[in-house]
């Protein structure tokens, strides 16, 4: 479980996140919904300690993790953020075997490591594309890559800063799928934000809404796909169909 | 394959570089030198290679380095204000010290390349949107704001031409005995091997390190003082290189990639082989005369990176 508890955080004047307190259960898919500059990916990357935080403290089971070495949180919890401006030149196997460097510590990588990063390939069906360059590769492709290294690193948190963006509808399905089987299978808590609701409604266990630096819902995702909690949430009117068990969500006109 | 073939080019070269010069050295009567030969041979000529690998070797690294640092493929000692650093350092230590010897030279301009590259460094984590072409940019100009500074202290004190000199690169008057601080350099090359690694996570941006358990500010610090230093010791030696730390790194990130430990020995090859080449040309050009190796450099360097800019624009987003 990932606990926060009274989280502040502001920039300058303006006060991104305002005593935000919530528990993300664990092994389940927990999505983060909410307008732009609501404070998401604010959230997501002070749990991830890649900004600091004014105020509050963060869980990970019972240990506060400004108490954890940051060596050894990167073997419990990774983040992919959205934004990527390195165009460094390294293949997707290369970059995949980075995923394993809590482990290695920059040396050379065992036979388990070899083993994890060629799984991490297959999962996300990189095995024919593996020897190309990330710089030359599409949007999609290079984000799968990226999802790769991650999985690789092996952690039990996965926190994804909007890992659809970029992506048709064929990649971001599949990728849905791929973090369900990781939360089903082997138990991984991922903590995503997305964009596009019915990508929350289909795949996610649970469901936070984030609106003024708060943590305005939280719930399973059957108590916030609701109209009244998504009108409060962003302001327009949905209408909620339910579609082979899935709720999906009108909003177009 | 390509490693040995690199090596063996360099090997010939630098036999063909020590054959080269007014006094005639042929290959046929190498068995048979004189005293004076010998003592060309010894005094100048295999100083002057040892110093033009070792430039070369550095030069590359550090560019490298820096690119890797600051996430940017144009930045490079000559584009981030650091031999211009380096020339105020040395031009201070002249001025405050007269008579004092090179290692404190190379000091004074150590500190003041590790203090150039902070600054230059707070000035990227400013700029909000990293354009390519604009980080360099800032570079370039921070540059000429140092360099502009040496000038005003050069000329109050009537040391201008000394100082153009320093500037420009010169392996001609490189002597047994007055070029061993370049060694310092060496080093920092063993240490940038040893966490090739590490720095090409580093590459990957902050918080890819941060969430891979990188000390990320850690392993750009120790960057840095390997750049400034090994930067200092061959400015304080041979001069300015210009180029050298862009095009190298370049040219072996296009056809190598940007993993350092596979591609950090290509860059120092290639470095050494194309500084040596580059020496050659100085030194048949308008023989008996020599042209200074910077300008040579800087001609070939230039067409080069124009050709790469070229290039990468095709691939580049």
């Amino acid at each position: 479980m990932v606990s926060l508890k009274n989280i502040s955080k502001s920039y300058g004047d303006k006060r991104i996140l305002d005593d935000v307190s919530v528990d993300f259960p664990r092994g389940k898919i927990t999505s983060l919904i909410g307008g732009n500059g609501t404070g998401k990916s604010t959230l997501l990357s002070i749990v991830s300690r890649l900004i600091p935080k004014d105020k509050g403290d963060v869980f990970i089971i019972d240990e506060n993790i400004t108490n954890l070495d940051s060596k050894e949180l990167a073997k419990k919890l990774s983040i992919l953020k959205q934004s990527n401006h390195s165009s460094i030149r390294l293949t997707i196997r290369e970059l995949v075997c980075f995923g394993r460097f809590p482990y290695t510590r920059g040396k050379r990588l065992c036979n388990q490591d070899c083993r994890i990063v060629r799984e991490a390939i297959e999962y996300m069906s990189l095995e024919e594309i593996q020897d190309s360059y990330i710089d030359e590769l599409s949007g999609g492709q290079k984000q799968r890559a990226f999802l790769a290294m991650v999985i690789a690193q092996d952690t039990d948190y996965i926190l994804l800063d909007e890992p659809l963006n970029n992506l048709d509808m064929k990649h971001s399905v599949q990728i849905m799928k791929i973090l369900r089987k990781l939360a089903k299978d082997l138990n991984k808590t991922i903590i995503i934000i997305v964009h596009d609701i019915n990508f929350a409604s289909c795949y996610s266990d649970y469901i936070a809404t984030v609106k003024n630096g708060k943590i305005s819902h939280f719930g399973t995702t059957d108590e916030i796909i609701q109209t009244d909690v998504l009108k409060d949430v962003f302001d327009i009117d949905f209408e909620i169909m339910q579609v082979n068990g899935n709720k999906i969500c009108l909003y177009f006109v | 394959m390509t490693r040995f073939i690199l090596i063996s080019c360099i090997v010939v070269c630098s036999i063909f570089s020590l054959l080269i010069g007014v006094k005639d050295i042929s290959v046929f009567n190498i068995l048979k030198l004189g005293q004076e030969e010998v003592m060309i041979l010894f005094v100048s000529r295999i100083p002057r290679i040892i110093s033009l690998i070792v430039a070369g070797v550095g030069m590359s690294i550090s560019g490298m380095i820096m690119q890797q640092i600051t996430l940017n493929k144009f930045v490079s000692p000559t584009t981030a204000g650091s031999l211009d650093a380096a020339k105020l350092g040395i031009l201070i230590a002249t001025i405050l010290l007269p008579n004092t010897d090179s290692l404190y030279k190379m000091l004074f301009a150590f500190a003041f390349t590790v203090i150039a590259s902070l600054i230059f460094m707070r000035f990227v984590n400013r700029i909000k949107k990293k354009s390519i072409i604009f980080v360099p940019l800032v570079g370039i100009m921070f540059g000429s704001v140092l360099s502009a500074i040496s000038t005003f202290f050069a000329y109050k004190n009537n040391i201008v031409q000394n100082m153009e000199t320093w500037l420009i690169g010169d392996f001609s008057s490189i002597l047994k005995g007055n070029y061993e601080l370049i060694y310092v350099s060496l080093p920092f090359v063993l240490i940038t091997y040893l966490y090739a690694n590490k720095f090409t996570v580093i590459g990957l941006g902050e918080d890819f390190s941060t969430s891979l358990g990188l000390n990320y500010n850690r392993i750009v610090a120790l960057g840095l003082v390997c750049v400034s230093l090994t930067v200092s010791s061959i400015m304080i030696t041979a001069g300015a290189i210009p180029f050298l730390g862009l095009i190298i790194p370049n040219i072996v990130s296009f056809i190598f990639g940007d993993n350092l430990k596979k591609t950090l020995p290509y860059t120092a090859m290639i470095g050494a082989l194309f500084l040596i080449l580059c020496d050659i040309i100085s030194r048949l050009i308008i023989f008996p005369y020599e042209i200074p190796i910077g300008l040579t450099v800087g001609v070939i360097g230039g067409a080069i990176f124009l050709l790469l800019i070229l290039k990468r624009g095709r691939y580049a987003t």
